[in-house]
């Protein structure tokens, strides 16, 4: 039977290999193919494997995933090359589950970016739009699960990388909760605030996947277990409380056309029989990005620091062993990593460690808490998920401040280690505009089910219109 | 000008755990290089700490022997700096939060206790090992390359800070001896200097007698053994006295001490201080020291080595009673002297032919041990260091050696002194003359002829008897 | 605020950077501009506020003290750039060795 790729849901990928209508080998095979019609003009794909183990639905991995024996590169020349002689948790989960591995996708390096455009091997670029990208840092996994090129996908996510892409390219991604799924073997970005989620096509699929990686690990000290995973089956939301935080919904730079695609979901919400009330973050989104840009670069600039050419990875020889590090690393890092790696030294530096790193710790306690207070009154957070649609290539890549301000939407949440959940729920200009909708920790049942009412009302048709 | 030394300690312990502080790597000493790594300790992308429990405990019971606060929340901390042996770029520490601060420990002295801050004791993980080839004798200076081997690296250590309270490089010496018997009393590392399990620095400054502030001070590092850290320290204090009494500062520098020339060379100077950016662990959570467990720690700690000195002091010399403890015999002696034994005599036997002997005071039964002390002067002397070098053997009895006592019967002696003096004539008539060092002659003749069974003491008293008849 | 050339070559020594000239022009600008952006998190007074250094509020996770396999010689030097002997072969460090 023809598989269509662009169309095909997991569980549905999956019933079909239940009833044997087809093999899993087949579903791999399908996939490949439209790999090699259609990635050429996307570049999702840093690596495909070989043979493919398993007897499930394929997935892709965002390179900063590690996998035993495939080539792991976060998207930086520094690790060309690198092959991980273990498998991430993650990986190793997906592989218990027999899920088929089709490739490594594109990512900005080290996951520091908002469109992809920061990756050593070439950006991605928007299946809606090519001219356009994807959005980042995990911008290969949404490209690809969009276009038909993997039927799901893991990403990760530090201050939006799961939930912007997904919202620029049309499909659903999940932040979960901070510490439910683990970090053992996935490339350190910043500690505190990395977590690897699902990116899929439809709200179930979503769940389908968050079941397969979450759960405590030992290897990885900071994580919990996670409730156990509802599948959503409700198509209405009535008892939900839904709460619309004014700075979200009207900070400044959100378009107009995804204000208004917003707010008729929100709309949609009452109609399905949510309670919808406006509620308040105050400092929560003020002071959001300039918290994250200080904790996430100081945690990056520690953990980017075994990048030395001594163990793995590029080498490049200058002398003695600090000319080699020296070298090494400005010949291998790109700029927004080096950038990164610099505030963060600084800001974690002697005299500058309580105004900065100190503070912004605080600022951090701050969005939590308003978070918990405003979590009393509702069980779900709704807004844009990203203020624009997906922009052009090149359009931002020039200035760093600019490109930042793409996760003023979802950084807020990612700072009180909340999940989000991103669905899409219209077009603006024909492109696809994203809901962000947050709950407390390990709400990401509720996420589930309200994300699955709305998206089964809003029926918004996820193949890229130029690709139907 | 009397001056008056300022001295603190920094020591590093190598917990002699199954496994590293952060991952399940088995240690093992002499390992073939590089068969004891992980993913974890190599700092592979992706790798993550996860806390070694043991080495938890076990930091906790060494700062509640020192006398030290136990922290309601102790953190990790990561010291950000680049080094070849330091895979991650950072190494895992402790900084504002540590497990144990405010402590002390009783130090014995000559002239009584003198009790030294306990600043604070921490966890943090050991670097690898880098050997540097090319350079002269193996340091870094001129080498042409550096060979890493990551075995080591991972090795939970306790570093130990001293408040400067020690005044002399003697009782520096003494405060690690009893510190070290310490430590290795808890079992919770071997604590040797010569294998590196146990490294101790010492900061030193000088100031005159009197003053009340403290000088600039210097580091001393590289001394290897309880000795060389005496005469490291003996050495700077002289250095810096040289210094001051010419009219100069002494500025802060850090020196390494070699032994064998009693040299202090400095360190090249680095242009700025190291900044290592400190800040929270953020892969690993905080810990806290449940109440319980700390109280039951608590519990099992052993007397202070200090207050065993003085206990063993009131029937000894301090110098005595301090060896007896430094060198972990001093229960043997106690329960040996609680037997019966004469103190001196016991002293004797278990700080000298014991260990002479290589027998573990813990293998001894101080019972029968007490029984051998008493009737030591009864049985022939080859006799007596049999037994002890089998006293630490199961099942040891003294019975057994003391039976082949010595002859002391009169009756059985005396023929054989009537026939050695029947013998010798002309050295009784020699000895009646006024030859009374001849005595020692016939002595030994009487020894030889029963074949050193007899009891020197009896074969003594009876052949001057005879002799003066 | 503006960052000096100085404190970004200071900066760019602590992280181990080999930047150009036209790096620390270049990087000093954005910085400084990153910097006045990110400097808005001083505007708060949070003298009474706690610190938060771990999203969720978990204490005590650690394990026990059995061995877990290591790594076969072959693969923990698997990636290296060079070795010799089954050690991993680095350019001489030159300078003091910071303490532990």
């Amino acid at each position: 039977m023809t598989v269509d790729t662009l169309r095909l849901t997991a569980e549905d990928a999956m019933r079909l290999v239940e009833r044997g209508e087809v093999s899993s080998r087949e579903l791999w095979e399908a996939y490949r193919a439209a790999i090699d019609e259609r990635d050429g003009e996307l570049h999702c794909y840093l690596t495909l494997t070989g043979e493919p183990e398993g007897d499930g639905v394929p997935i892709a991995l965002k390179d900063v995933i590690g996998t035993k024996g495939v080539e792991t590169t976060a998207g930086s020349k520094i690790l060309k090359g690198y092959v991980p002689v273990y498998d991430s948790t993650v990986a190793a989960r997906v592989k218990e589950a027999g899920l088929p591995l089709l490739g490594k996708t594109n990512t900005d390096e080290f996951a520091m970016g908002s469109s992809t455009e920061n990756s050593a091997f070439g950006p991605s670029h928007n299946p809606w739009d090519p001219t356009r990208v994807p959005g980042g840092s995990g911008g290969g996994s949404a490209a690809a699960v969009a276009a038909g090129l993997a039927p799901w996908a893991l990403g990760s996510d530090t201050g939006g990388s799961i939930k912007q892409p997904a919202a620029l390219c049309g499909i659903v991604g999940l932040r979960p909760t901070y510490g439910t799924v683990s970090r053992y073997g996935i490339v350190a970005f910043a500690s505190s605030l990395d977590q690897v989620g699902p990116t899929t096509k439809t709200v179930r699929d979503c769940a389908l996947l968050y079941r397969v990686i979450a759960g405590r690990d030992p290897m990885d000290s900071t994580t919990a277990d996670a409730p156990p995973v509802d599948l959503p089956e409700a198509e209405d939301l009535k008892g939900v409380r839904v709460g619309v935080p004014r700075e979200l919904n009207e900070a400044e730079g959100i378009e107009p056309g995804v204000r208004e695609a917003v707010e008729r979901a929100i709309e949609l919400c009452r109609t399905l029989g949510a309670e919808v009330g406006e509620t308040s973050l105050p400092r929560s989104v003020d002071y959001g990005l300039s918290c994250y840009y200080l904790i996430a670069p100081a945690e990056a600039s520690s953990n980017l620091a075994r990048y030395d050419g001594v163990r793995y990875g590029l080498r490049v020889t200058d002398g003695g062993y600090h000319g080699m590090v020296e070298r090494t690393r400005d010949e291998g890092f790109g700029d927004e990593p080096k950038r990164r790696i610099m505030l963060g030294a600084y800001a974690l530096s002697a005299g500058y460690y309580e105004a900065f790193y100190g503070q912004a710790q605080k600022v951090r306690t701050v969005i939590a808490d308003e978070h918990r207070a405003a979590f009393e009154s509702f069980d779900v957070l709704v807004s844009p998920t990203s203020p624009t649609v997906a922009f052009a290539l090149g359009a931002k890549a020039q200035d760093p401040l600019a490109m930042y301000l793409s996760d003023l939407l979802t950084i807020p949440s990612c700072m009180a280690g909340l999940p989000g959940l991103n669905i899409p729920c219209g077009l603006s200009d024909g492109l696809p505009v994203g809901l962000q909708l947050v709950g407390p920790q390990f709400s990401e049942n509720t996420l589930f089910r309200v994300g699955h009412a709305l998206e089964r009302a809003l029926d918004f048709d996820y193949v890229p219109e130029r690709l139907r | 000008m009397t001056w008056e030394a300022v001295i603190g300690l920094e020591i590093h312990v190598h917990l002699k755990t199954r496994t590293k502080m952060f991952c399940g790597c088995e240690l093992e000493y002499g390992a073939p290089e590089n068969t004891r790594t992980c993913p974890v300790c190599l700092a592979h992308p992706g790798a993550l700490p996860v806390p070694n429990e043991q080495a938890i405990e076990w930091t906790v019971r060494l700062g509640l022997a020192l006398g030290c606060e136990i922290a309601e929340t102790a953190l990790f901390h990561r010291k950000n700096y680049f080094y070849p042996d330091l895979p991650k770029g950072y190494q895992i520490s402790q900084y504002d939060a540590p497990l144990c601060v405010n402590g002390r420990f009783a130090v014995p002295g000559a002239d009584g206790d003198h009790e030294i801050g306990i600043t604070r004791a921490h966890l943090e993980e050991d670097a690898a090992k880098t050997v540097h080839i090319g350079g002269a004798g193996g340091r870094i200076g001129g080498a042409e390359y550096s060979l890493v081997d990551f075995n080591r690296g991972g090795t939970p250590l306790v570093e130990i800070v001293t408040e400067p309270d020690l005044r002399s490089a003697e009782e520096a010496k003494r405060f690690l001896q009893l510190l070290r018997q310490t430590i290795v009393e808890l079992g919770i590392s071997d604590a040797e200097m010569e294998k590196g399990t146990l490294r101790a620095d010492a900061n030193v400054s000088v100031r005159e007698a009197g003053e009340s502030g403290y000088r600039t001070r210097c580091e001393i590092k590289n001394m290897n053994s309880f000795n060389f850290i005496a005469r490291g320290i003996e050495a700077e204090i002289e250095r810096q006295i040289g210094v001051w009494e010419s009219g100069g500062e002494v500025v802060q520098q850090t020196y390494d001490y070699d032994a064998s020339s009693n040299m202090l060379t400095a360190r090249r100077t680095k242009e700025e201080a190291e900044d290592y950016r400190y800040f929270p662990e953020p892969d690993l959570v905080p810990v806290q020291p449940p109440p319980g467990l700390v109280e039951r720690l608590r519990r099992e700690i052993p007397e202070p080595p200090g207050a065993r000195v003085r206990r063993l002091e009131a029937g000894l010399d301090f110098e005595t009673a301090t060896g007896l403890v430094t060198s972990g015999r001093d229960r043997l002696y106690q329960a040996v002297v609680a037997a019966g034994a004469d103190r001196r005599a016991a002293a004797n036997v278990v700080m000298n032919q014991l260990a002479g002997a290589g027998v573990a005071p813990d293998a001894v039964d101080p019972g029968e041990l007490a029984k051998l002390i008493e009737g030591r002067e009864t049985i022939p002397r080859g006799t007596f260091a049999e037994a002890i070098a089998a006293s630490g053997d199961p099942g040891f009895s003294a019975e057994k050696y003391l039976a082949e006592a010595a002859v002391s019967d009169v009756s059985e002696l005396d023929p054989v002194i009537d026939r050695i003096l029947a013998e010798n004539e002309a050295q009784v008539s020699a000895y009646r003359g006024g030859k009374e060092g001849l005595l020692g002659f016939f002595v030994g003749a009487v020894m030889r002829e029963t074949k050193g069974k007899a009891n020197p003491k009896v074969v003594n008293e009876r052949l001057r008897e005879k002799l003066s008849a | 605020m503006a960052i000096t050339r100085e404190q970004v070559e200071h900066v760019a020594r602590l992280a181990h950077l080999a930047l150009t000239d036209e790096e620390l022009d270049r990087f000093g600008e954005q910085l400084g501009a990153i910097l006045e952006a990110v400097g808005k998190v001083s505007e708060l007074d949070l003298t009474d506020v706690e610190p938060t250094s771990h999203p969720l509020d978990l204490v005590n996770v650690w394990r026990e003290d059995e061995p877990q396999p290591s790594l076969p010689r072959e693969e923990a030097l698997a990636n290296a750039p060079e070795t010799e002997d089954g050690f991993f072969k680095v350019p001489p460090a030159v300078g003091p060795e910071p303490d532990l």
